[in-house]
């Protein structure tokens, strides 16, 4: 449970505030909390409701002052563990930065994929591209840096790793991320055909399943 | 059947823009949508069309098209000259183009961005509700090619404005209301007062992302790297070089530099029409 009187609430120009908290968990917290209030009809009109690694942005306001008043008095639950749906994504660990990650994780190659896919992660805020989800969930001894040197392409479908983040690229862009794997078929995570285009929203589950093939 | 426009020059940078998308920041999906949206709006105004209908954005160089039907087009934005097939013809206010001859949006003598709207609105296939080209993330039509063929919608929707009507000139100096915060505080009080005395001109990097200025550079308080965290529409963010740089409409939904104050919206489309090298202060605001 988070006090809505320790939320540091921070002016964003006319029509917006950013909602900063300690750790990316309470940040889901107020997230999960936001989108509850939306769902149910109660939530103040806002355009959007954006959320960053520590932090919420509320955009698109009548009246910030207002909105943060409202807020320190909101009591924000803490979301369960199994709090949403889960998506499972079909992943080859079959990565170039697979070696260096293993390194860096000082176990072998081929136990990459078990070590990965035995976690539940979750989509802590999307950015960079349309339907990139940094997802959370990798324990703090196994984050990994960027590489020295970005990559001036980086495939569509690529499982990616850096610091606290794991990704998967909904298309080929340049990045500085580590390479450890593939999803073979990129595609549902942006399909602009479906209501819902992002696959990876913020707030969702992810498991990642290794396929048949594996490094 | 409604009318097609042909590109005979698409000139440098022509893109299809209407109000942009709203509703897929979290998704990190820009609001793209015209940069000058009062421009967009009047002109379409005087043709009748919606406020919002989609029209062409040039920037510098104007462009070409040629309508295989009668239509009724006004060019406003950046002046600039505008003819058909050769003929000089108003700039600002409705003019007709007949079918098959060449409606020509010059290069501008002041501004940047130019807008070329027509009665009935660009009819490009609309992505997440917008039709806008979205040049950060590549969502919407791609910009303008020599030979594309471009759709117009049914006009008539609503009474046009009748007249004549005023256009803003393109800004000679740069006048931004700024209001601090989110991240003021990463920054050193010598830099806040930078901030708002200094004078900083408009970089040639600057493009739809954002506008970004040449001038003194801000220093940090702090030192540390800040999470990735949601960008607003006018933020002002200062990367490690130090030079404000204003987000503009295709700006990134998300971004780790720190923001030390969000420019007024209403003061963005006189940004967007500041060419290179204008005065630019940031008063507070």
């Amino acid at each position: 449970m988070t006090d809505g009187r320790m939320l540091d609430v921070r002016p964003a120009g006319r029509h917006a505030l950013l909602v900063e908290l300690p750790d990316a968990e309470r940040t889901g917290d107020l997230l999960a909390e936001l989108l509850r209030r939306r769902a149910a009809g109660t939530l103040p009109p806002v355009e959007e409701i954006v959320p960053g690694a520590r932090t919420v942005l509320l955009d698109g306001v009548r009246d910030p002052g207002e909105w943060a008043r409202r807020l320190a008095e909101w009591d924000v639950p803490s979301r369960t563990e199994d709090d949403g749906g889960v998506v499972e994504i079909p992943v080859r660990y079959d990565g170039p930065d697979l070696a260096d990650v293993a390194a860096r994780w000082g176990i072998g190659p081929g136990e990459v994929a078990a070590r990965h896919s035995s976690y539940t992660y979750r989509v802590a805020f999307c950015g960079f591209a349309p339907g990139f989800g940094y997802l959370t969930g990798l324990p703090e001894e196994l984050h990994v840096p960027r590489r020295d040197t970005p990559r001036t392409r980086v495939p569509a479908g690529a499982l990616a790793l850096a610091g606290p983040y794991t990704a998967v690229y909904p298309r080929a862009t340049p990045g500085g991320w580590q390479l450890i794997g593939t999803m073979p078929d990129p595609a549902p995570l942006w399909d602009l055909t479906r209501e819902q285009p992002a696959l990876l929203t913020p707030g969702t589950r992810v498991r990642f399943v290794p396929q048949g093939g594996a490094a | 059947m409604t009318p097609k426009l042909t590109v005979v020059r698409s000139g440098a940078l022509t893109t299809v823009q209407d109000a942009g998308r709203r509703g897929h920041a979290h998704l990190g999906v820009p609001r793209s949508g015209a940069l000058d949206a009062p421009a967009m709006r009047l002109a379409n105004r005087l043709l009748g069309n919606a406020p919002d209908a989609a029209v062409l954005e040039t920037t510098l160089t104007g462009c070409a098209v040629r309508p295989d039907r009668a239509v009724t087009v006004v060019v406003g934005g950046a002046p600039c000259p505008v003819t058909v097939d050769g003929r000089p013809v108003p700039w600002g206010a409705p003019v007709r183009v007949p079918a098959g001859a060449v409606l020509d949006a010059g290069g501008v003598t002041a501004g940047v961005r130019s807008y070329v709207a027509v009665a009935g609105g660009v009819a490009a296939e609309p992505v997440l509700g917008s039709r806008s080209t979205d040049l950060l993330s590549g969502l919407g039509p791609s910009p303008l090619r020599d030979g594309d063929v471009l759709r117009v919608g049914d006009s008539g929707r609503e009474p046009a404005l009748p007249g004549v009507a005023p256009w803003p000139a393109p800004p000679a100096e740069l006048t931004l209301p700024v209001r601090l915060g989110p991240r003021a505080d990463w920054f050193t009080p010598a830099a806040l007062r930078t901030l708002t005395s200094a004078t900083y001109r408009v970089s040639p990097h600057s493009n739809r992302i954002g506008l970004r200025t040449e001038g003194p550079p801000l220093e940090r308080a702090s030192t540390g790297e800040l999470p990735s965290e949601g960008m607003v529409l006018g933020a002002v963010q200062v990367p490690p070089d130090g030079r404000p740089v204003v987000f503009l409409h295709d700006h990134p939904t998300t971004g780790g530099y720190p923001v030390i104050g969000v420019v007024a919206e209403s003061a963005l489309a006189a940004a967007a029409q500041a060419v290179v090298g204008t005065p630019v202060r940031f008063v507070p605001g």
